[in-house]
């Protein structure tokens, strides 16, 4: 087998030199690719074990978590209505709160099971004592701005969403992190701010993306806004 | 104007043209997401029966967006062909279904579809296109002809061109090179080698353009290249003196869909006169690139036509080539699994779309490619596309979409692969573009059949192709 490739796959991870088998590609590579797409469409089909997810963010020590499901009343719904995934079947009555925390399965419940509650885990104590922040939100079948349905119920001042990103072939389990000034239903996407590619080992750490969030949310106290106008200054946004 | 057609006891009406449209048009998400679907399959054969029965001359005169709010309607009208129009301008909807079907299997049937292209507005081509079922739409596409030429030329009969799509994630040259190298050593790239740049920046941007054009002057390829950011970018760094050949742009079917991808006309024809002004094509001077794709303008709350209804993303769509065939670009595709399960929820649905919009663009007069492609949300996998691209195959595309290992590794989706279309030309008969097939020859690349050898690279005169790059 020809060693040509190698440094070449050491500069990009696009499926260079597949060998064939006539015209197609040989069988191994056929599988790997075969491969790759079921466990990422596994990831989308899973479903979000909330008991224990539960019990996860108990453990954080804000208060008795809450499960909000998503007008969508299954997967099916939920990828082909996302107006559906991004409010919640019924909004619930929530103390107020300055932080709301919203953990969501969105297009990859592994991804959510597996960084969620470490990334909330190590972001906590590096946010300020001055700063409540709300029990945490289990939302199901649940868009990004289901969030803002939850933080207005709240009158947070910030909201903040961990949610499982789109599956890819070479990544099923990423998470999202998604951050928005004064959470309303309406909020335009460019009104928040995103640290995307949370997972391990080859994406973003849950420490590094916890000091990501931290800064991002000091930054949008300070100029009461999120979106464009508030960037990393760290580089660790741009660097990733 | 209210249609109405009753089938057995049941009365159907429809509230004007757009909803006569939309209500015909075969199942897909995208429809209910924007709430302009028919309830049921009998409501849907309903509007089709009486879409059947519309006048063509109706579409000049009942907007399906408003003229006075809608830049592409307005364009759509001003350029319409009255005598190109002529052959079926007494013919209703189902009439030009038969008509095309007709002159399909007839004598002179390129000749005769290429002269009607300026008389039909996309409308017309929507709304005959929903009275066809899928074996229609390739028997016309097929016998239709749409040639363009830049460096190659493309849309001869019997040939099958292909985009070859080198994206890397962080755009490291060396890695685009290396996928430039695996595509070419089979056989792809005689549409456009063409890099999505992960970073819009103009730096970047021109990076791109000089490692393609050094490597296609190097080994003296026939071929164009592109950097796929948006126009205005690209008529900045036409005036730095960078080597463009092919000003790429997203394109939609509505003003405000436009509007919200910040292109206007103007724009595109700027970018048209000043790649012209360049003279870098050898076999021919179309220079610009387009893609489409259903749901576009939805996604970009653009969708919205007469009396404030949503219209179909199948008449949107095609729309776009509508705006499109004003500039006689080189080459269009619809990227029609992209845009996700919300817009086209399965292969089913995906199928359909690309056979209409192929049907749609060619019956325009454009050369229409397609991105056989899907996302992991989607329910589809890689059998659809090989349906699909034999399908597109056998109906004329210009070209299609190739990635290595059909895994696009920097925009998260899956197209097709430079293996799937070696497979698919030997299946079909179908060859690359002329010139670049002679290249491929003069390299030894094909054997006496005139297919792709698989060799090994070490040993390929191209060997050397990504040393520049810094592999």
């Amino acid at each position: 087998m020809s060693t040509f490739w190698d440094p070449l796959r050491q500069r990009t991870p696009a499926r260079i030199g597949l060998d064939r088998a006539g015209d197609a590609a040989r069988t191994r590579h056929v599988l790997e690719s075969a491969e790759a797409l079921a466990l990422a469409r596994d990831a989308v089909h899973g479903s979000l074990d909330v008991d224990r997810l539960g019990g996860e963010l108990r453990a954080l020590g804000l208060g008795e978590p809450v499960h909000v499901p998503s007008a969508a009343p299954d997967r099916a719904t939920y990828l082909s209505r996302p107006d559906l995934g991004r409010r919640p079947a019924d909004v619930p009555e929530l103390a107020p709160a300055d932080l709301t925390l919203v953990v969501a399965d969105g297009l990859s419940a592994e991804a959510t099971a597996r960084h969620a509650a470490g990334v909330l885990a190590a972001l906590l104590p590096e946010l300020p004592g001055a700063l409540t922040v709300g029990p945490p939100v289990i939302a199901t079948q649940a868009r990004v701005a289901l969030a803002d349905h939850v933080g207005a119920a709240q009158g947070a001042r910030l909201g903040l969403v961990v949610i499982g990103e789109r599956p890819g072939l070479s990544a099923h389990d990423s998470l999202g992190a998604y951050l928005t000034w004064a959470p309303a239903p309406g909020t335009a996407d460019s009104a928040r701010n995103c640290v995307s590619n949370i997972r391990r080992p080859h994406g973003l750490g849950h420490a590094d993306a916890a000091r990501t969030l931290a800064r991002l949310i000091a930054g949008a106290r300070r100029i009461e806004a999120t979106g464009v106008q508030l960037k990393d200054t760290s580089g660790l946004l741009t660097d990733e | 104007m209210r249609y109405s057609h009753t089938l057995r006891d049941r009365t159907y009406t429809f509230d004007g043209l757009v909803e006569l449209l939309a209500k015909a048009t075969p199942n897909r998400s995208g429809d209910r997401l924007a709430g302009c679907a028919a309830e049921s399959d009998a409501e849907r054969v309903a509007a089709r029966w009486a879409l059947a029965d519309v006048p063509l001359t109706t579409f000049l005169t009942d907007p399906v967006v408003p003229p006075e709010d809608d830049n592409i309607t307005r364009l759509i009208w001003d350029t319409h062909d009255g005598d190109a129009f002529a052959p079926v301008r007494h013919h209703t909807v189902g009439e030009l279904r038969d008509w095309l079907l007709d002159t399909a299997a007839g004598p002179d049937a390129a000749t005769r579809l290429s002269a009607l292209a300026p008389g039909l507005t996309p409308e017309m081509v929507a709304a005959v296109s929903k009275l066809m079922r899928n074996q229609d739409l390739v028997s016309v596409a097929a016998a239709t002809s749409v040639t363009t030429a830049f460096r190659t030329t493309l849309g001869l009969p019997g040939r099958l061109a292909t985009r070859l799509q080198p994206n890397h994630p962080a755009d490291d040259p060396a890695g685009v090179a290396g996928a430039v190298l695996d595509g070419l050593l089979l056989g792809a790239g005689d549409a456009v080698i063409g890099v999505n740049p992960a970073s819009d920046n103009p730096r970047t941007v021109r990076d791109l353009l000089h490692l393609l054009d050094d490597i296609r002057t190097r080994y003296e390829i026939p071929v164009q290249s592109s950097v796929l950011t948006h126009v205005t970018t690209t008529i900045d760094l036409i005036g730095q003196g960078a080597p463009v050949d092919l000003p790429f742009q997203s394109i939609a079917g509505t003003q405000r869909a436009n509007d919200g991808f910040g292109v206007t006309p103007a724009m595109l024809a700027e970018a048209n006169d000043a790649a012209r002004g360049l003279g870098r094509g050898s076999v021919g001077d179309n220079v610009l690139y387009f893609e489409t794709g259903q749901g576009a303008a939805l996604s970009a709350d653009g969708h919205r036509g007469t009396g404030g209804r949503p219209v179909d993303q199948q008449t949107l769509e095609a729309r776009a080539y509508g705006l499109a065939r004003v500039f006689d670009p080189l080459i269009v595709n619809t990227v029609v699994g992209f845009i996700g399960p919300e817009y086209l929820y399965d292969g089913k649905q995906i199928v359909r779309a690309g056979l209409e919009d192929h049907f749609c663009g060619k019956l325009l007069g454009l050369p229409m490619g397609v991105d056989v492609c899907y996302t992991t949300h989607a329910e589809a996998d890689q059998d659809d596309m090989d349906t699909l691209l034999l399908l597109l195959t056998a109906a004329g595309c210009t070209f299609v979409i190739t990635v290595p290992g059909a895994d696009d590794v920097m925009l998260g989706y899956q197209s097709t692969s430079f293996h799937d279309v070696l497979t698919t030309r030997r299946i079909t008969g179908t060859r690359p573009a002329p010139e670049f097939e002679t290249w491929l020859a003069g390299l030894g690349m094909l054997d006496g059949a005139g297919r792709v050898r698989a060799v090994d690279p070490a040993e390929s005169p191209l060997r050397e192709l990504t040393a520049k790059a810094g592999a």
